[in-house]
């Protein structure tokens, strides 16, 4: 677990109907500088409810996390059960209102201690005041593969065992026997010497009288029967049959539909709507204004769009017509000229003075570039909403029901309390439904009717209207000894996103150096899987790359000789080219690039073997090797680094929203593609569980696959691609 | 008023003949299974049968369907309420992550399989590559396919009542 000292407060008590629950809520001890003053005024009698027991020995885990894919319901119930000794057929689940009793310290704290700084991407999540609003309502978010890692860990785990320990001490009592000679299995309480048992059920009463706790010992994983195995996923039956409710199934009585448009140009203002082609169109019942934006309320989505299709909107111009993509990196490589004005993040060394030295052999400078990605989630930007009494009810499938249900209060002017929440399944996150916008576009729709209202974006609308990964360039130089070995490693780039060890390398190099600029631009930048590791790999497994083969060496040869220190990596990075034959000839036109990359807590080496004919690339195999420390769920964490691995790759072959006129170009799966089934290469995962801190699985997958086939295409051919995506690259 | 056949039931429905199936699935039927990607036939999370063969919905527009036999998601298990053998080899194989997609790609692979009992992965890569995984099931779903193949091989009578 993390290395922030923590105090829990547990709790236990007795629900109507004798059902038992068991809280935990984890607040941290003291900490040093500004984090210390926001979050230490928490009120200390906040109980976090995390399981419940009933009468009939079903037990029901609280999970403050939403399901987007990733399996997270089933891994924090095996962690809880796990502990629990709890019986899996029996466990069931709700996911936790979106209320401030569920607000995610774990989360918060989980990321201080790791970083003592909360990265950006929940920064956005409560308005931009997010360690304002963690002090004051804190946060319920599913992002930056933390739910394992942090809730996972520190809350479930606790959870669990806290209740397990209180029930043993019930049963210890009621019987009259030793404590140490009981033991709980499968839910149930046995003492083996006089042959009695009993479910958990029937010391729940007597157990939440007890006091729980605060530090309960944790098994040793030598000990889990459940962690570390991979049992069904329980979001999968409905999944299959077509049962899931996902946001866009929401069914209401007299229920209408709504598609919206907003200006095309990034900060354009509404100027006029002509609405005299959809006057007469039977159906069309609303348009209406919303802020910048036309909203068209029909009978059907269809209907919807075609009268928005038909309306004439005029916007003000507000001088960002003019911008196009050449210009915007034009405006980064002006930037990044302007050396004097570079912020220095990291500076390990003397690097400055190792370059003027003149003992250095030889050097060697790059500069790559990526452009700004969509996320694309296959269900499109949809909520459902209604609003009668001056209250407000949203469907919505979102990593962030709080910080929702916050926004949409503060848009219609209502209090929290007069503001329900309801969170569906996610046909996808990715980060982009960390944002708000969808659910607050809803609500003020809603409030203008007086039926429930589905608004639904179309593809081009999700396309255009996204909040988008950076483009960026990255510049290198590095100074290398007489064998080729760097010595000084400098970066420059545009844009500093977390996390902020995105661009860090895990090689030993004696002096370095890392600064980044920034450029004003209209363009809405958001969480995208991976976040700031997604650019940042490309860059810094294309430029080591680069220098093993100025050297003269194998890549692999040259990681390992810098990676000494490095042992963790090392051996991923291993075991990746002992699975992957790395050595071994290929045909010709083939080739095999390695990259190795650790991005939330998991270490991900990729081998990809590539094939470049007349020009054309296809990825036939990827390996990966992965250590997240400990895999709670190893199929599901196999699927993760896979699934992981084909979104960077979709990204790295396809991707580029472009910018022209101020406006994105791309509109939908035409011209922004994705990677498809004849695309999709062969894929062999294998996990090291080194027993470290637990890793994330959501997004360490995405990072290496870019540069691992960069490298690839550069042994195929001799060609370096250094600016994504590849299908822009001429390999002829 | 236009007459469907649904997964064997009859429904009239009163909406534009332009009307794409899907939303008259999806608002008038009220069969939520097939989802809405993209609008223009780019993404297959819309797929569903008209007469055994795989479109999408969500560019047919509700006059084609006149008279003919609809198939979606919810109407692929068989009459005891058992799973297909693509819904069964899905489970099997742990294929759906966010699960958005399942619905055109199982609908895909049913059709594939009635069509080819034994396909090569040449063959599922192309009957396939019309419908976008975002959470790439991609290995998965070709291990699905081929599970539910091998199955149905072994259990011929199965092939032949969804056929």
């Amino acid at each position: 677990m993390g290395k922030w000292t923590r105090r829990a407060f547990i709790g236990a008590g007795i629900l109507t109907g004798g059902v038992l629950i068991m809280g935990v809520a984890i607040r941290p001890g003291k900490r040093i500088g500004k984090v210390m003053g926001l979050i230490a005024e928490e009120d200390e009698t906040v109980i976090n409810v995390w399981l419940k027991i009933n009468p009939d020995n079903v037990i029901t885990a609280i999970l403050p996390h939403a399901e987007m894919g990733q399996g997270v319901h089933t891994a924090l119930m095996m962690m809880l059960a796990e502990e629990l000794e709890a019986d899996w057929d029996k466990l069931r689940f709700m996911e936790a209102p979106a209320d401030k009793e569920y607000a995610n310290y774990v989360l918060a704290k989980g990321f201080m201690g790791e970083m003592f700084n909360i990265p950006s991407f929940l920064d956005k999540t409560v308005d931009g005041a997010l360690l304002m609003a963690t002090k004051s309502m804190g946060l319920q978010v599913t992002g930056g593969s933390a739910s394992v890692r942090f809730t996972g860990a520190a809350g479930m785990r606790v959870a669990g065992a806290s209740a397990k320990a209180v029930l043993l001490q019930a049963a210890a009592d009621k019987w009259s026997v030793p404590l140490a000679e009981l033991r709980a299995e499968k839910s149930y309480i046995y003492h083996d010497k006089s042959n009695q048992a009993g479910p958990y059920a029937d010391f729940a009463k007597e157990a939440a009288e007890l006091s729980v706790p605060a530090k309960p010992k944790l098994k040793a994983p030598a000990d889990f029967k459940i962690i570390g195995t991979s049992p069904p996923r329980i979001d999968i039956p409905a999944k299959v049959d077509g049962t899931a409710q996902f946001a866009l199934d929401v069914k209401l009585p007299d229920m209408k539909y709504a598609t919206i448009q907003s200006p095309p140009v990034f900060g354009a203002s509404l100027k006029s709507v002509d609405q005299t082609k959809v006057q007469d169109m039977a159906g069309i019942h609303k348009i209406l204004e919303i802020g910048d934006a036309v909203a068209v309320v029909a009978d059907g989505y269809w209907l919807a769009k075609q009268g928005l299709g038909k309306l004439q909107i005029d916007y003000n111009t507000n001088g960002n017509e003019g911008l196009n993509q050449a210009d915007i990196y034009a405006k980064f490589a002006q930037a990044l000229d302007q050396r004097d004005q570079l912020k220095t993040d990291l500076e390990v060394g003397n690097p400055l003075k190792a370059l003027e030295s003149g003992e250095l052999a030889s050097t060697h400078e790059a500069e790559y570039r990526v452009p700004y990605l969509a996320h694309s989630a296959m269900e499109p930007m949809n909520a459902t909403a209604t609003f009668k009494d001056g209250k407000c009810e949203v469907w919505v499938g979102c990593q962030n029901p709080l910080g929702f249900r916050i926004a949409v209060a503060d848009a219609l002017g209502l209090k929290l309390e007069d503001v329900t929440l309801n969170n569906m399944m996610m046909g996808g996150g990715f980060g982009r439904r960390s944002e708000t916008d969808i659910a607050v576009q809803a609500a003020l729709i809603a409030k203008e009717l007086d039926y429930p209202v589905k608004l639904i974006w179309s593809r081009e609308e999700d396309t255009r209207q996204d909040y988008y990964r950076e483009a960026t360039i990255s510049r290198f130089k590095a100074a290398m000894d007489e064998q080729g070995m760097p010595k000084v490693w400098l970066n420059q780039f545009v844009y500093k996103m977390h996390p902020a060890e995105g661009s860090h390398i895990p090689y030993a190099v004696e002096h370095q150096m890392q600064q980044h600029t920034d450029v004003e631009l209209p363009i809405p930048w958001g969480n995208w899987r991976s976040v700031a590791h997604s650019n940042h790999a490309f860059f810094t497994e294309s430029f080591i790359d680069e220098l093993a083969h100025q050297a003269g060496a194998d890549p692999l040869e040259y990681r390992r000789s810098l990676l000494k220190e490095n042992p963790k990596v090392l051996k991923v990075m291993n075991m990746a080219a002992e699975k992957a034959n790395w050595g071994e000839s290929m045909p010709e036109n083939h080739g095999r690039g390695i990259a190795v990359h650790t991005s939330f807590g998991t270490t991900v080496a990729q081998i990809a073997e590539v094939s470049v004919v007349d020009g054309k690339l296809k990825v036939h195999r990827v390996v990966c090797v992965a250590d997240p420390g400990y895999a709670v769920h190893p199929d599901n964490f196999i699927a993760q680094i896979e699934g992981g691995a084909v979104y960077g790759l979709t990204a790295a072959m396809h991707g580029a929203i472009n910018i022209e006129n101020g406006a994105v170009v791309e509109s939908n799966f035409h011209n922004y593609q994705m990677l498809r089934m004849d695309e999709s290469p062969e894929f062999e995962t294998y996990i090291i569980n080194s027993y470290d801190a637990i890793g994330g699985g959501g997004e360490p997958g995405t990072p290496p696959i870019a540069p691992a086939v960069a490298n690839a295409i550069f042994a195929a051919t001799g060609k370096r691609v250094r600016e994504l995506p590849f299908k822009d690259a001429d390999l002829n | 008023m236009i007459s469907l056949q649904i997964n064997g039931e009859t429904y009239e429905v009163d909406v534009a003949p332009a009307t794409p199936l899907l939303w008259v699935i999806r608002e008038q039927i009220g069969l939520t299974g097939t989802k809405f990607g993209c609008g223009m036939a780019q993404c297959g999370a819309c797929t569903i049968h008209l007469e055994g063969q795989p479109i999408r919905s969500c560019v047919t527009p509700l006059a084609a369907a006149k008279g003919k036999a609809i198939t979606t998601i919810e109407g692929i298990k068989d009459e005891q309420g058992l799973l297909h053998a693509v819904q069964e080899a899905w489970i099997e194989e742990q294929v759906p992550q966010c699960g958005y997609c399942q619905s055109g790609q199982i609908m895909s692979a049913v059709a594939l399989l009635n069509d080819n009992p034994n396909p090569s992965e040449e063959e599922i890569d192309q009957a396939m590559k019309g419908n976008i995984c975002r959470c790439g099931t991609y290995p998965r779903i070709k291990r699905g396919i081929q599970k539910a193949a091998a199955s149905l091989s072994a259990n011929p009578q199965i092939l032949a009542e969804n056929g």
